[in-house]
């Protein structure tokens, strides 16, 4: 049996989850968390955000983040993949920056207008 | 003369003059300071804003992005790079604009949405030199986040609040070593989920019921100490732990910004640092509303919109219907367990079908019982399975409820046997 605290939202729910039974998930209050608790265990995946260099914006930063959530693993070559990009205003929200992360099939997309 | 001034284009200030919109005003005016709307949510780069409010995972930038477009549909007047000095009797607001010079502009109703700010090194006197490297993480967060500065490479934060768990993790993904977090309470003041993806996802320490009690270096940060604390938050001479670093991030709580609230005259709770406020967000002064981070420190912006769509509504209805009958109010109590709650009382002849009250812990509690009594009688009661300090609590009071109360209303804890 493994505790986790559930992050799919504030709330935080305290999570037990069964290796030996299917990871079957308690302690959830609806269906993500038990789909969490599993994925948590198995293959664990987290969204990134980050900046992206902006020229002609209000600010030098763009904000990105994964449209979808990558495996934990390639967080770090992810983030690696942003430094080399150098976006120029007018920039669009969902605005893709990086087509298919790691081959993950996600994409970086901007989170704002620039 | 405007029917609504907006003090503050944040994630309150938005929501609250959307609201008033759609209830019927029109001369609606917003007053920021920055350049733009939005507020502290354009530094926000991460998600988790909005599962309440838009059943969705958004950054901050998008969060606010949305209420920026909401806002473009109305006719809601905005006044940029303008600073708000004063609020004068008969809602009187003075400001001063880059472009507009010295203003004063009068209103039917005043939304207070003016959020909070961080404490500082200074509030809570660490002892040690006084070099660079010490920054708030709001501050560093800026920086990374929008003017693309990393304020430094070996970092330990100072507090387990949210801003400084988010920091942890972004200084790590942005090349940083992030040494240690360390909290003065046994307990974080965070969110457990933010424990969990920002500090055990990358393996940094959280010293809990630690505290730092030494700055070394000259020019920049060299060296911090963070010693054990008892449980009177004495430091423990023999534990020091020295870590060699160059930034030291505070991440030590938020104070709302009420400068101008104290100089008109309002009522403050000291408990809250906010306005004291009625079921409607209504303050002690009258057609004057507060809202958001200003009238208490909120997790979650889904909150401060919910609260400041109440707020907005509220200032409408004030300015449309005049002010509502008072046949008697209800004054909160804060029982066992309780260390604040909003409001702090309640019109029940206001209130249309039932009242939100937030409020918080000043423990860690496992399975509980919220309860809420009146004379000694108890009018409802909540059950929760885990209750943390750093996690706003909210039950909703119905009106028949309220009805049948009178002089006050106490709510408290009580744990009970886990089942």
């Amino acid at each position: 049996m493994k505790e986790l605290i559930c992050i799919v939202c504030p709330k935080g729910c305290h999570l037990q989850v069964d290796e030996e039974h299917d990871y079957t998930v308690t302690g959830n209050s609806c269906p993500r968390g038990a789909e969490y608790g599993k994925a948590e265990l198995t293959h664990p995946t987290r969204v990134v955000t980050s900046t992206v260099r902006c020229e002609g914006g209000a600010y030098p930063r763009c904000p990105v983040k994964t449209n979808g959530p990558i495996p934990k693993g390639e967080i770090f070559a992810a983030m690696a993949l942003l430094d080399d990009i150098t976006l120029t205003a007018p920039v669009r929200v969902g605005q893709v920056v990086v087509e298919n992360v790691r081959d993950t099939g996600v994409d970086f997309v901007a989170t704002r207008n620039m | 003369m405007y029917d609504l001034i907006v003090i503050g284009g944040g994630p309150a200030g938005l929501a609250g003059a959307c609201a008033a919109w759609e209830a019927g005003l029109r001369r609606i005016l917003i007053v920021e300071r920055d350049k733009e709307l939005g507020g502290i949510l354009n530094q926000c780069i991460h998600n988790g804003f909005g599962l309440h409010y838009f059943k969705e995972e958004l950054t901050g930038p998008e969060y606010a992005g949305r209420f920026i477009e909401m806002l473009r549909d109305t006719g809601v007047e905005v006044r940029l790079d303008t600073m708000v000095l004063e609020v004068t009797d008969h809602r009187k607001v003075h400001m001063v604009g880059k472009d507009t010079g010295y203003r004063i502009e009068e209103a039917r109703s005043i939304l207070l949405a003016m959020g909070c700010r961080e404490r500082t090194r200074g509030a809570i006197a660490i002892p040690g030199t006084r070099p660079a490297g010490i920054f708030t993480a709001g501050a560093a967060q800026r920086y990374v986040n929008m003017e693309g500065w990393l304020p430094g490479r070996r970092v330990v934060i100072l507090g387990s609040g949210d801003i400084g768990l988010i920091m942890a993790r972004r200084m790590t993904l942005e090349g940083a070593k992030v040494l240690a977090c360390v909290e003065v309470m046994p307990y974080s003041g965070g969110l457990n989920r933010n424990i969990v993806q920002c500090l055990h996802d990358y393996d940094i320490p959280l010293y809990l019921s630690h505290t730092v009690t030494d700055i070394r270096g000259v020019d920049r940060v060299e060296q911090v100490v963070v010693s054990q604390v008892n449980d009177r938050r004495q430091p423990i001479p023999g534990t020091e732990m020295v870590f060699d670093c160059d930034t030291l991030l505070l991440s030590v709580g938020l104070i709302p910004e009420n400068e101008l609230t104290r100089q008109a005259g309002i009522n403050i709770d000291p408990r809250t640092n906010g306005a004291v406020v009625w079921e409607n967000m209504e303050t002690s002064l009258p057609g004057v509303f507060a809202s958001g981070n200003v009238a208490h420190v909120h997790d979650l912006v889904d909150f401060v919109t919910a609260e400041s769509q109440r707020a907005g509504k509220a200032a409408a209805r004030y300015v449309l219907e005049g002010e509502g009958e008072t046949d008697f109010a209800l004054e909160i109590v804060n029982g066992d367990g309780v260390s604040y709650t909003v409001p702090q009382h309640i019109r029940p002849g206001r209130v249309e079908k039932a009242c939100d009250l937030f409020f918080r812990v000043n423990r860690v509690c496992g399975p509980s019982r919220i309860k809420v009594t009146s004379n000694g009688a108890q009018i409802a009661a909540f059950s929760r399975d885990y209750l943390a300090p750093g996690e706003m609590e909210h039950i909703l009071l119905p009106r028949k409820l309220l009805d049948g109360a009178s002089g006050t209303l106490t709510v408290s804890i009580e744990e009970v046997e886990a089942k």
